[in-house]
């Protein structure tokens, strides 16, 4: 119902600006994947990370979320994939309110999200496949099922080649693809980065800048924190800067906007 | 709307348990010294536990045994002469459900009196002089339920003064044998939560060497249960693997002394429980015990990592 009615107002918004710039009407679809309303985060050792934040991201957006280190974007990612809970606030991720999800049903939402990590989080002694695998394992998914999709998804990574090797014989950045495999093995409607690029070279950037660009194209939500200011200034996107748990920029295809 | 509604399967599938017992024996391969150190703790605890567990058990048949072997204690009356005793020792005799008659005199009685007594018996002395006891027949029943039938058919005869069957004798050892079960019971308990906490920071140590594999886990979306399967089939590799070696030596050691002891008591009333079906049951009990320890203290290890 809610989502029904925050639809039909952006809708009208979104007709209106159209209107204005003298377009014949085009009816577009959006919906919100993501909606946090006055969200504060305040941890038991007194430090406010999140003070106070309302934002929305629709579905099939692109966003980066900028910002010095300790402003509290880490938080704000966190509190995306439920790893922390706010203190006061509502966060709905696709109309489900995380600040209130039961601690049992956490498992069941982490499975309609993808998260990728700057230290990759791959388990050492699996191969690629299993690692890949072991995300539709656990939810136990039918075994013909798992090898059919882990192989489609290495493919769209371009490991498919690699897939029976061990994490530590591969390169930092084939292990992020990895991780991204592992991520959208479950056709998550939101895949959640938290520096992803933070341990790799410039070129292999590019590759995985690459891969999450095709992951958005075929209608994913991206929400990805991140350092670089190359990627943010060439692949144009939905800028939101965090400083001091605050929101203090929201721009449609903004720029990085800090020195590095 | 997100796939919220579908509930956790609660049937799990085949394939299912399948992995989650490779990993639990992967996991023991790969942290041998930890998988060595737990299962010798369960080894130890059981050692002990089947050593008090068999000797509780002896324990047990001897009181039953001892139960058996009730005796009735028939006084005669002091105006009965040496002829009137014959007589009743004679008509003792007929009564079907006597095995035999042993005649104790009163002289006899008084000496057995100071004995039992100790130090203060010393005192009872003085009664050798002019003795109040009566002589007595010693009788015993072919079977220890006739007991009761025989001593009321026997206050029936003549020159007979008091029919006693030591109940009180039979209850003392009673008390004796209860409390030395309690105890044994306390250390049982007290053994097997030493063991259950060996095992558990023996596994804590594992599972803070996997925190990591768990909180991906938990990533994905694994559900608390589904992460705990594996460590519950570990825990429980871990005490049946600990059971063994116990089952084994206990075996063997009982073997040994049921040869040694056994002819020994041949003659007495004493018996200790033949090998045959009792090892088979203490064997069951001992693995039985050994799975809850491993269960138990990997469950209360892994525990602790599933919050948040």
């Amino acid at each position: 119902m809610h989502n029904m009615f925050v639809i039909l107002v952006r809708f009208e918004e979104i007709n209106r600006k159209l209107s204005n710039k003298c377009y014949s009407t085009i009816i577009i679809w959006v919906i919100i994947m993501i909606e946090m309303q006055e969200v504060y985060k305040k941890y038991p050792n007194g430090v406010t990370a999140i003070n106070g934040i309302d934002v929305r991201i629709n579905q099939g957006e692109f966003v980066y979320v900028v910002g010095p280190s300790g402003a509290g974007k880490s938080t704000f990612i966190k509190m995306m994939y439920r790893e922390e809970v706010p203190t006061s606030g509502t966060i709905l991720m696709n109309g489900v309110n995380l600040a209130k999800l039961k601690m049992k049903k956490v498992p069941l939402y982490r499975r309609n999200i993808g998260v990728v990590f700057q230290d990759y989080k791959l388990l050492p002694t699996l191969t690629v496949y299993e690692n890949v695998a072991f995300a539709l394992e656990v939810i136990e998914a039918p075994q013909k099922y798992i090898k059919k999709r882990v192989m489609e998804v290495l493919d769209l990574v371009g490991l498919k080649h690699k897939a029976r090797m061990l994490p530590n014989e591969l390169s930092g950045g084939e292990q992020q693809r990895v991780s991204i495999a592992r991520s959208i093995v479950n056709s998550p409607k939101v895949v959640i980065a938290d520096e992803p690029t933070g341990n790799l070279d410039p070129e292999t950037t590019w590759e995985i800048m690459k891969i999450f660009e095709e992951i958005n194209n075929r209608g994913t939500t991206m929400v990805m924190a991140t350092h670089n200011r190359d990627i943010v200034n060439t692949l144009k996107r939905r800028v939101i800067a965090i400083e001091g748990g605050k929101i203090v920029r929201d721009e449609q295809r903004g720029e990085y906007g800090y020195e590095n | 709307m997100f796939v919220m509604s579908k509930e956790v399967n609660t049937v799990m599938k085949i394939s299912t348990i399948g992995r989650h017992a490779r990993e639990s024996i992967k996991s023991l391969s790969r942290n041998a010294w930890m998988t060595f150190a737990s299962v010798s703790a369960v080894t130890v605890t059981l050692i002990l536990v089947g050593v008090f567990f068999v000797l509780m058990m002896n324990l047990n048949t001897v009181a039953q045994t001892v139960e058996e072997d009730v005796q009735i204690r028939v006084h005669i009356d002091v105006a009965a002469n040496k002829h009137d005793q014959d007589t009743l020792k004679a008509a003792l005799q007929t009564i079907p459900e006597v095995k035999s008659v042993k005649f104790s005199s009163k002289e006899q009685e008084l000496k057995e009196l100071v004995k039992s007594m100790g130090e203060e018996g010393k005192a009872f002395k003085l009664f050798e002089q002019d003795n109040p006891l009566n002589d007595v027949f010693i009788v015993k029943t072919k079977k220890p339920t006739d007991t009761m039938k025989a001593a009321s058919k026997i206050e029936k005869l003549n020159f007979v003064a008091k029919v006693k069957y030591g109940q009180d004798k039979v209850e003392k050892l009673f008390k004796f044998i209860k409390a030395s079960r309690n105890v044994g019971v306390v250390l049982i308990i007290g053994l097997f939560f030493t063991a259950i906490f060996l095992i558990s920071n023996t596994i804590k140590i594992t599972i803070i060497a996997r925190r990591r594999e768990i909180k991906i886990m938990r990533l994905v979306g694994a559900t608390n249960s589904f992460i705990r399967w594996p460590f519950f089939l570990e825990g429980l590799w871990l005490g049946i693997l600990g059971s063994i070696l116990p089952i084994i030596l206990i075996s063997i050691a009982y073997y040994r002394a049921f040869d040694y002891v056994n002819p020994k008591l041949e003659g007495t009333f004493i018996k200790i429980l033949p090998f045959d079906p009792f090892m088979y049951q203490v064997a069951g009990i001992l693995l039985l015990m050994g799975a809850l320890i491993g269960v138990w203290g990997s469950l209360m290890s892994v525990r602790k990592f599933l919050k948040v």
